[in-house]
Parts: structure tokens; sequence; C-alpha cells
């Protein structure tokens, strides 16, 4: 590299606030992860100090796993939210297919209606949902899976409409030759869809589906009408219980929110070209 | 469209019935019923309807009188400015900085990205620890810096600007993003014509840029209204039921309140109705300030 003309004075104050901002997002999480590693006196004396020698402890973590269901809540956690990612991907898949493919009668209501989907907010649906689903006998049951479910199904709508409008945006694209000749091979349409268009259209399954499970795995509101019971519990809905529960224990604290908060940062790292667009695609696009 | 292929019209209705049985039973069919129940004498989230209100509109006659709704409101649009100006201000600022950097944008897009795929439910957490009253990161850092007495966040003169500056924090890296799509999308050629023509880098931002971002900028700030009327977690996590004194209430905390502590379910429901009706009014003035231009 050769350094031709001297960098400017402007272009290091623009790194400089720009590191600014970048430190704001990014040493707190690191502040919490070292505080997790110390005792709560430790932390009350001098937080900022790396947890090395002598302060280093794995306490926090090891009350973490005994007193908390952390694991458990992850499995609610990935299940729920699994479950709406895939459910998402399969049947708003179907639905942008037909509403971009087919013309039939009704076909501008059916796209008016997804449009008008995307503008419910949870707070106008959550009542009715809850006692649709208590009369169904699927909240403050024993049973697990229809706990998990119930929360399951509204997300699973409350992502359907976002979903089609990314869809059919790109199905709209591909080139309708592949899947005429796929006809004269004597495909089905059904034939047609699997073999043809969820092949070509993955990188948009991709983006549907980490959006609709960030959104599902972060969404307390949900959670918190739905999951009654302490052991049916998902992460986000455990780690809103523990300020009552533990509101003293600092380092406690520190370790939960580190073990929430560290395997979403290794997936970020691994996915965060995907990630980006998945979150903000609706936005670009409606 | 209508190619050959697809004459067939069997398929469609296979196609199309899960997704909007779905939206039917889990979307629509509850919304209407929620703007039917907003009407009711509803005692309990299990129990049945005992009918119509006397007057039909006294859920919402009951808002005009309930002082923690008025704060809730308040706090909503005062929500929405700081959505506003804060979210999307800082998110055009560091936009068209990062604009003019050669190196290291990508690094700054991920890190500033970063905050918004955390639940906020752990970000809450992390604040709380952060303004502990007793030796948090904030009250250790100003001690360091010579201050002797502890600041109580969360007292009633801090816990608004306490409650929204995390909400504001959180969500600058997600208008950023978009900005940043937008100023991509402005070609590089208009730029140099500029710069031949003498115009100075402020003055290429004014009159090239942000006319340019215009229709952009208004997608962030219609985002940004509707968003700040969907916050929950943070002030939920950080000041539960409106502490201190009902002081932090917003529309959204305040109808969970209303639903589990006084399970007022019809009160809740109208209180709900009036969100989606802020949501639409907003998002329709903003559209009216902005005015989409079409280049």
């Amino acid at each position: 590299m050769k350094h031709k003309k001297r960098i400017a004075p402007s272009t290091i104050i623009i790194y400089v606030i720009l590191s600014l901002w970048a430190l704001t997002t990014i040493y707190p999480i690191i502040w919490v992860i070292q505080n997790s590693f110390k005792a709560k006196n430790e932390i009350l004396a001098d937080s900022f100090s790396l947890p090395l020698g002598d302060l280093f402890t794995l306490a926090n973590y090891k009350t973490a796993f005994e007193r908390l269901n952390i694991f458990s809540a992850y499995r609610n956690s990935i299940l729920i939210s699994g479950t709406v990612a895939i459910v998402v991907i399969l049947f708003a898949g179907f639905a942008s297919f037909a509403l971009v493919r087919y013309n039939f009668r009704g076909k501008k209501l059916l796209q008016s209606l997804v449009i008008a989907g995307m503008m419910f907010p949870v707070f106008s649906t959550i009542i009715p949902v809850f006692r649709m689903l208590n009369s169904w006998h699927m909240v403050n049951t024993e049973s697990l899976w229809m706990s998990l479910l119930s929360v399951a199904l509204p997300q699973i709508a409350g992502n359907m409409s976002f979903a089609i409008v990314i869809l059919t945006g790109y199905i709209r694209s591909l080139p309708i030759e592949l899947e005429e000749s796929a006809y004269l091979e004597g495909c089905s349409a059904y034939q047609t869809f699997f073999k043809i268009v969820v092949p070509l259209t993955k990188p948009s399954f991709a983006t549907v589906g980490i959006f609709s499970f960030l959104w599902s795995y972060n969404d307390l509101f949900t959670q918190m009408f739905l999951l009654r019971l302490p052991e049916h519990r998902a992460i986000t809905r455990l780690l809103n219980e523990l300020t009552s529960q533990e509101g003293t224990n600092y380092g406690l604290m520190a370790a939960a929110v580190a073990l929430v908060v560290i395997p979403v940062i290794f997936v970020y790292i691994c996915l965060q070209k995907q990630i980006i667009k998945g979150m903000t695609a609706g936005a670009v696009k409606g | 469209m209508g190619a050959n292929v697809y004459k067939n019209k069997k398929p469609v209705f296979f196609f199309l019935i899960p997704a909007f049985l779905f939206m039917a039973v889990f979307l629509y069919y509850p919304f209407i019923k929620n703007i039917i129940n907003s009407f009711q004498v509803i005692p309990g989230l299990g129990s049945p309807s005992k009918g119509f209100n006397d007057p039909w509109y006294a859920n919402y006659q009951r808002m005009l009188t309930d002082e923690a709704m008025h704060t809730a409101l308040k706090n909503t649009l005062i929500m929405m400015l700081v959505t506003i100006f804060g979210q999307v201000g800082i998110a055009l600022v560091l936009a068209l900085l990062v604009d003019n950097i050669s190196k290291g944008a990508q690094f700054f897009r991920t890190v500033y990205f970063f905050p918004i795929v955390i639940s906020a439910t752990a970000l809450g957490l992390m604040f709380n620890l952060i303004f502990l009253y007793d030796k948090g990161m904030v009250n250790q850092l100003l001690e360091m810096m010579g201050k002797t007495t502890l600041t109580d966040w969360k007292d009633p003169a801090h816990a608004l600007v306490i409650m929204m500056l995390p909400v504001m924090w959180q969500y600058v890296g997600f208008y950023f993003v978009i900005l940043i799509t937008g100023l991509n999308n402005i070609s590089q050629e208009l730029y140099e014509v500029a710069a031949i023509d003498g115009a100075s880098k402020i003055q290429r931002i004014i009159y090239i840029t942000l006319p340019l971002l215009r229709n952009v900028i208004c997608t962030c700030v219609v985002l940004a209204v509707t968003g700040a009327l969907k916050v929950f977690d943070f002030p939920w996590v950080m000041f539960p039921k409106g502490m201190p004194l009902g002081q932090t209430w917003l529309t959204g905390t305040y109808m969970y309140y209303q639903v589990f502590n006084t399970r007022n379910i019809g009160y809740s429901s109208a209180i709900a109705v009036l969100i989606v009706i802020l949501g639409i009014l907003t998002s329709k003035i903003v559209n009216a300030v902005f005015k989409e231009v079409d280049y």
C-alpha cells in the first residue's frame, strides 16, 4: 500500500465519531460479559477491570444453571421459533407462488388483505387470540406442546404477510420459461413448485426464515400472554422474570444476559449479511 | 403472465388456503373481534362478555378521565419524536459520514446493526445493570470523573429519559442500514458533476443527497413512528408497571397492565384500537409532510 497523500483531518474526525457510536453498541455487551465472570462485590467495586486472576469466577454461571431452567427455556424458544420459521416459509411460499403465477377472481382482494395484515400491531389481536386459544384449552394447560404451539400459531400468522410480500417480489422476477418447459415435460403444478420454484427462491426463503425466527425468538409480548406456567417459559420470558426473582444478584443477571446473548452473537457473526438483509428487506420493499 | 402453464386453476386453492387460513383465524378475525370487544364489558381474560356497554362508547369515554392513560399517550408521542429525531436523525448523520470513508464501512454496518438482533429483554436487563443506583456502570464512571454522590437514574426526574434512551439506541443501526442502501443507489456521477461546478461537500449533501434520499427518509420516519407505538419490552423490563409513580407508561405497556392487573378487558381492547388508529393517523401525517416525489 502506498501513502500518497496524508490523511485529512476531517477524515480523522469522521472516524472518531463513527467509532464513538460503535463503542456504544459494542462496549455494553463486553462489559456485561466480563462482569458475568466476577463476584457481586467485585462488580460494585470496579466493573471496568477485566476478570483476570483472582477476580475470575464461574460461580454466576453455576448458579444460573442450578437455579434457572436455562436449557429448557432454550429448547422451548428453539422449538417455537423453528416451527414459526418453517411454517412461514412453506405456507408463504405456496401463497406467493399462487398470487404471482395464477390469475383468478378475488386476487386483488387477497393482495390488499396481505398488505393490511402487516398493519395490525400485536396489541390489537392478542386478546381475542388468547380467548380463542383458551377456549381450545391450549393456554394454562399442563401440556408443554400445546403451550408452545399456542405461541407459535399467532406468530406464524403475524409473519405471514411480510413473508408473502418478500416472496412475491422475488418469484415475480423469476423467468417463467423454466416453468413452461417443466410443464411441457409433464410436471404438475406441485412438482413445478417444489422442483423449479423452490430451488430458485432459496435466498429469499433464507431471508424470510431468518427474520421470522429472530422476530419470534425476541418477542416478549406474545410469550407474556400465552406462556403462563414456569416450566413452559421460553428464553425472553425467563429473563423477564429474573428481575423480580433475583433483582439484586447482579453477577447472576450478567451471566443470564451473557448466556442469552452469546449464541445470538455467534450466529450474527456467521450470518450477518443474510440477517441484515432479512431484517431490513421488508422495510425497503414495503 | 397468465401463461398456458397455469391454466388449470385447481391447485390455486391448495396453495392459498394454508396461509390465508392462518391469517384469517389469527389476524383478521381477532382484529375485528377486538374492535367489537372494545365496546363491551368483559371482566376477565377467560370470562365471557357481559354484553355491550351503556353507552356503547363507555370504554373510550373512560380514556378521557384516566390520568394514567394521558401519561401513556403523552409518553408515546414523546417516544415518536425520540424515534424520529434520535433514531432516524442519528442514523442519517452516521450514514452521511460513512459515505465519506473508503475503509471500514462494512465494519460499522455490522457493528451498528448488532443490537437489533438481540432481544430487548436481555438488553433491558443489561441497561438495568448499567444504570444501577448502587454503582452501576454509569455511576462508577461518574465517580471516576470525580462526582461524589450517586445518581438514582430511575427516580422521577430521570426515569423517562432512561426509559427512552435504550429504545432509541437499539434501532439506530436499523435505519442506518436502510439509509446507506439508499445512499448507494445515488449515482456517483451527480456528485462528480457538482464537484466540477464547485459545490462544497455540505452543498452536495443539501442539494443532491437529501432531496434524492427523501423517499427513503420518509419510509424510515413512518417505520420509526409506528415502531414507537409497538415499544413494550424495554419499559416493561426496566420500569415495570409504569414505575416510578406511573410516570413511564406507554400505550402498549398500559394496555398490558389493564389486561392482567385490573382485568378490564373491554378497556384494554379500546386502548388497542386507539393504538391502531394512532398508527394509521401518524403514518398518514408523515406521508403528507414528506409527500412522496418520483424522480
